[in-house]
């Protein structure tokens, strides 16, 4: 049959007014619904037709999910909370700025004003054969396209390659792993509350989705706790553009030191593998030790090891290097005359 | 009065920058133009804003594949669908065909020429079928319902796997475009490269077999055993879409045997004769509707076979019929540049001057025509850079990728980029400063340029002061200063500079003006201008009011729909409106002064000079009797003839007078011709200048400064010049920054379709505070002095970018755009490019 990318597919629109009637519908439909926060992930699938689902239900309506609350000492952010609410928070600017800093860094305004911290940690792989309706295994078929020896892979991943070597695209992940976030997920069983780096999945787990969400679950909230308030912080995302682009990678960390001795320490980048990687040799390796550039150069060479480049994305593997070394000790700001 | 572009050419160096708006009331000043409160209010009507009564909608099929043969086509299931009207199939769409042109010569069918819908796809994405319905969803479910079985056929998207031996051809006749001996087309022709032509392919560096296109001048061979330097550099340019912000959406109908067209061109007027080619029918059976155009680049210069297809099911359905275009539509069809894959071997004297330069091409032509681009990369190198000796071979090989077109300056925008690193590198070995280095090799004056005629003489320019832009623009971006700071790294950060040579070519000849003094007095210009956003659409007119002296305030311009009578005008491609329509201007305000002269000697009694036309009226000259305009035009109403449209002015071309007589009675109708002399060929230059940072730990950078200074003459409206030079020059940079297509050559198929995918620039991606200046020296061969500058910029943008990150990091980075943290980390980690060179479409 003849293929059209444009055009969204008819659905039935379902607005819930609260969370429990959104994971009732989401419970009741099953595979057939489509749950939509901001909509900047779910309409690219919908015009692009590849995506049809019966029906569509519209979180929009569902003010229980939206804000940013302390809450003891931390803080919790509701899945449907705009990542420019989050970025102009000012608790999340004086105590969680990693995470400020990251939501700022997505995308656009535009696309910050509409699109939500549920949706930024639960969006699909941007890999272009599968976003592009190309038959590969992420989409149920038997082919990776990118990982052949003239696959376009710029962009692809370096680490956690299974059959699959798309990458997860969020800017949010790295930095709510190293705040150490839980993600409230209300299932049909009841509530259910996740590490955040236990929130994604690889392609070894579940080659078609890239978190645990099953059918009827729905993420309703992520709270951050106190631990890591007002530690210090590093994120940086290198991207091809200033603005709308996805990262080619990113990297967040929280350190908490004593004097210039790292104490304590949380890491993680993205883009370099199908789900968010939290860095744990690097963690145990340079806890201890002074937060400067031979530690960051340590924890550098650590992080990419079992790196495995394809075609057109060995940059990967010194980037993330300097990357990581970096989010140990930042490096000094150049200032020019 | 507009006859200012006078300049002493007897020493070029003297000549210094003018102030704008000098001698002159409108020219070189600022005004707001007519049509910019719609544009910014919403109000302008683009295609898609138009409906008509019963409007049915139309979608595409595109072919999947990149070569193929459609065999079978079953649409039973999506037209027995309600809301289903009807389909369009390749054998419905008209075939190749001999054509007449302006000039009533016959241009000879072209075999290898694109249709409206294709039985046999040369690309991913070309369409192959068209589906009409009440509404684009049912277009698009019923889509979803037709069975196309095809046939594949070999293909080719990599111009160099096609030239070895036993490569694929894109079609099944040939591979290679070489000049016809017996026309002046192109023929489809197979060539093939030896294995050994290619032994150097694996170091980077461009294999170079045999070549169709080649010409020389001079001793290449002797300037080059001068040469105290010789470089030999391979460079990849990329292949970019034109991504025009509107979609090239059409809207059709059939009223009273005519066909109605409303679409986005660069030329309102010549889009006419375009779409009675496609649809093979007579022009005066054709109305078109063009008010604004969301850019076009060159790639909307007039008709495609987006017009043809809805006007075809109008035609079958007897009903309206819009074709909106998605952005993945629009990837496909909606053209873009040819990358060429370069090699130059340059010889250098001691203090930077070309001694020879030798230069073998491979254009990727894509999937229809045989591209330009190489040519004029040719030619635009022999201007820039003055060779004394040069020798150019260029090999133009067909793929089956998307179709390609002019784009701002094509073949201009890749001389420079493969030429400027070069020169930038030839600029460190011989310790020559770079802005040196260039002036040693700039054009001056009446610049001669490409190979001998057959009468042994060389093409030249109009006027050139693109040394006087160097020097201006070196300092106002205050070269020297930049390029001595120290230190160039701090941190993890690198700085560099960047100089870079442009231009293209800047202006025609030869059309019309129409202007209409209106019984109530005021001055109407009716334009076939297309407006596609460059304000050229308005600024031009300037010189007819200029020449009448009359308030802009009291001028009303008429454009957009050729059934309100628009006499010949040029199109808006190769930058030559401004040029060309203020020396149609300025005819035409000359004859309509003279026609008002003489009204009123006829009215008044005396002789046409003793009278004279200043701000709305025509006077006897030191004072008396005269006339208002108004008054004018109905005494040029009563006298009929020539004065009121009747009779038409023989000069002009029959469009023109078609309008005229069209408009006949409405007021003083004067039309002109342009028949200004002039000897040369016009073209702009500019001087580009850019600072660049790097952070070497990620391959990032950023653009610090940007300066371009512009050689185009007389300056006719500054801000709108700004925004060419500027504007222009960021989709130059685009080109050294990021955007490109992604193919996978394994499927012949384009994978990068979004904008954050094939990554066209943003606002943020070039300096906030960009700068520009303009020498505003008149050209001397045109009256107002003017020439166009929307193409020439774009090359140096781009260079200029390249050059100042080589600056910064060496010359062993890279060989090929856009230049991103991938190469540049990798390249900068190793000391040596880590780039496959000659691998495109990343």
């Amino acid at each position: 049959m003849a293929v059209i990318r444009d055009v969204m597919p008819a659905f039935d629109l379902l607005q819930p007014g609260s969370a429990t009637e959104a994971q009732k519908l989401l419970e009741q439909y099953g595979a057939d619904a489509w749950v939509m926060a901001g909509g900047l992930d779910s309409f690219d699938w919908l015009k692009d037709r590849i995506k049809k689902p019966k029906v569509l239900v519209d979180l929009s309506g569902v003010d229980e999910l939206k804000g940013v609350h302390a809450q003891g000492d931390g803080v919790e952010i509701g899945a449907m909370t705009t990542l420019t609410e989050i970025a102009n928070h000012p608790l999340i600017q004086k105590s969680y700025g990693v995470l400020a800093q990251a939501v700022e860094l997505v995308a656009s305004p535009q696309i910050r004003n509409q699109g939500t911290l549920g949706g930024n940690v639960s969006q699909d792989a941007r890999c272009w054969y599968y976003r592009g309706g190309w038959p590969c295994y992420r989409a149920g078929g038997n082919i990776c396209y990118a990982d052949t020896p003239v696959g376009r892979n710029r962009e692809h991943a370096i680490f956690g390659a299974d059959r699959c070597v798309a990458v997860h695209p969020s800017d949010s992940a790295p930095a709510l792993i190293a705040l150490d976030a839980k993600f409230l997920i209300r299932t049909p069983q009841g509530e259910r509350v996740v590490d955040a780096e236990d929130y994604f999945v690889g392609p070894e787990t579940d080659i078609t989705k890239l978190n645990i969400l099953g059918s009827g679950d729905l993420l309703t909230a992520i709270r951050i706790p106190g631990t890591w308030a007002g530690a210090k912080f590093y994120f940086e995302k290198v991207r091809d553009r200033n603005v709308w682009d996805f990262p080619l990678m990113n990297v967040a960390s929280a350190i908490r030191l004593s004097g210039n001795t790292i104490d304590q320490i949380r890491i993680a980048v993205n883009a370099v593998a199908p789900r968010p990687m939290r860095l744990k040799a690097v963690e145990d390796a340079v806890r201890g030790k002074p937060a400067d550039a031979d530690t960051g150069e340590m924890a550098g060479k650590i992080a990419i090891q079992g790196a495995v480049p394809l075609q057109f994305n060995a940059y990967k593997i010194p980037l993330m290097r300097n990357l990581v070394k970096r989010a140990i000790a930042p490096p000094e700001e150049a200032q020019w005359s | 009065m507009a006859d200012g572009a006078t300049v002493d050419l007897s020493n070029v160096e003297s000549l210094k920058p003018r102030p704008f708006g000098e001698g002159y009331k409108l020219i070189g000043r600022d005004f707001s133009t007519s049509d910019l409160v719609a544009k910014v209010t919403g109000r302008a009507k683009y295609a898609e804003d138009f409906r008509a009564e019963g409007m049915l909608f139309c979608r595409l099929v595109l072919s999947p594949m990149p070569h193929a043969r459609v065999k079978r086509i079953n649409a039973e299931k999506a037209l027995a669908m309600p809301g289903v009207r009807a389909i369009l199939t390749p054998s419905e769409v008209p075939g190749h065909a001999d054509y007449v042109n302006d000039n009533g010569q016959t241009i000879k069918a072209d075999k290898w020429g694109e249709l409206a819908l294709a039985d046999e796809p040369m690309y991913q994405g070309e369409p192959i079928l068209a589906v009409a319905a009440v509404d684009e969803l049912t277009c698009a479910e019923a889509i979803e319902k037709i069975e196309i079985e095809m046939e594949p056929l070999p293909f080719a998207t990599d111009p160099l796997e096609s030239l070895r031996p036993n490569g694929p051809n894109a079609r099944l006749d040939g591979n290679v475009w070489a000049p016809d001996p017996h026309s002046r087309d192109s023929t489809l022709t197979t060539l093939k490269w030896t294995k050994d032509d290619f032994a150097e392919y694996d170091q980077g560096r461009l294999p170079m077999g045999s070549a169709p296109e080649k010409w020389s001048y001079g001793d290449v061979d002797a300037g080059l055993k001068d040469a105290a330097l010789i470089l030999d550099e391979t460079f990849l340019t990329p292949d970019v879409s034109h991504q025009c912000l509107e979609p090239r959406t059409t809207m059709a109908y059939w009223q009273n045997g005519k066909l109605f067209v409303y679409t986005g061109t660069q030329s309102t007027g010549q889009t006419v004769p375009a779409i009675a080619r496609w649809m093979q029918m007579s022009e005066d059976k054709i109305v078109f509707v063009s008010e604004y155009t969301g850019g076009g680049f060159g790639s909307k210069i007039t008709g495609a076979q987006t017009l043809v297809i809805p006007a075809l099911l109008s035609k079958k359905l007897r009903a309206p019929v819009m074709m909106r275009i998605s952005r993945e539509e629009e990837h496909f069809i909606g053209r873009a540049r040819p990358g060429i894959r370069g090699r130059v071997k340059i010889g250098f004297a001691r203090d930077g001057r070309i001694t020879a330069l030798d230069m073998f091409l491979v254009s990727d032509a894509g999937s229809y025509g045989s591209s330009g681009d190489g040519g004029s990369c040719g030619s635009i190198t022999s201007l820039l850079y003055q060779p004394p000796a040069m020798r150019w071979r260029n090999v133009t090989v067909a793929t089956n990728t998307p179709p390609r077109s002019a784009q701002s300056a094509p073949g201009g925008m890749q001389a420079i980029a493969i030429m400027e690193p070069i020169l930038s590198k030839a600029a460190r070995k011989l310790g020559v400063d770079q802005v040196a280095l260039r002036r040693v090799n700039c054009p001056e004056g009446k610049a001669e340029y490409g190979p001998a005629n057959h009468k042994g003489e060389r093409a030249h320019v109009t006027s050139c002061y693109l040394k006087q832009a160097l020097d201006y623009g070196a300092e106002q971006f205050k070269w020297q200063q930049r390029a001595a700071q120290q230190p160039k790294r701090m941190g993890t950060k690198v700085r560099g500079v960047g100089a870079a040579l442009s231009c293209f070519h800047g202006g025609s000849s030869g059309f019309d003006g129409l202007i209409v003094i209106t019984p109530e007095g005021r001055v109407r210009i009716h334009t076939g201008i297309g407006n596609l956003g460059t304000e050229a659409l308005i600024d031009v007119h300037r010189a007819a009011a200029e020449v009448l002296d009359v308030p802009w305030e009291a001028v009303d311009i008429v454009w957009g729909d050729t059934a309100k009578n628009l006499p010949y005008s040029c199109h808006s491609g190769g930058s030559q409106t401004i040029h060309a329509m203020t020396r149609a201007g300025h005819a035409v305000g000359l004859e309509c002064r003279q026609r008002l002269q003489e009204v009123a000697a006829k009215a008044l009694g005396g002789q046409p000079e003793e009278y004279e036309v200043a701000n709305l009226h025509v006077v006897r000259k030191g004072g008396g009797a005269g006339l208002s305009f108004a008054q004018a035009a109905q005494k040029a109403i009563q006298l009929g003839g020539i004065y009121d449209g009747h009779e038409v002015n023989p000069d002009v071309n029959k469009v023109t007078k078609q309008a005229a007589i069209a408009l006949a009675g409405q007021g003083l109708i004067a039309t002109a011709r342009d028949k200004y002399p002039h000897d040369g060929d016009s073209f702009s230059f500019l001087s580009c200048f850019a600072e660049v940072e790097v952070d070497v730990e990620t391959g990032v950078y950023r653009i610090v400064d940007y300066l371009a200074y512009a050689d185009v003459g007389t300056v006719i409206h500054p801000a709108a010049l700004r925004g060419q030079v500027l504007g222009r020059s960021t989709l130059g940079i685009a080109h050294a920054i990021g955007q490109k297509w992604v193919i996978d050559p394994q499927y012949g198929a384009t994978v990068a379709k979004r904008f954050y995918q094939n990554k066209p620039p943003t606002i943020l991606d070039v300096p906030v505070d960009m700068q520009w200046g303009a020498l505003n020296i008149p050209d001397p061969e045109t009256p107002v002095g003017a020439r166009g500058c929307g193409e020439p910029p774009v090359g140096g943008g781009c260079a200029a970018i390249l050059n100042a990150l080589s600056d910064a990091l060496g010359d062993e980075i890279f060989q090929r755009a856009p230049v991103n943290a991938d190469t540049i980390l990798t390249s900068y980690e190793a000391g040596r490019p880590m780039q496959e060179a000659l691998t495109a479409h990343i």
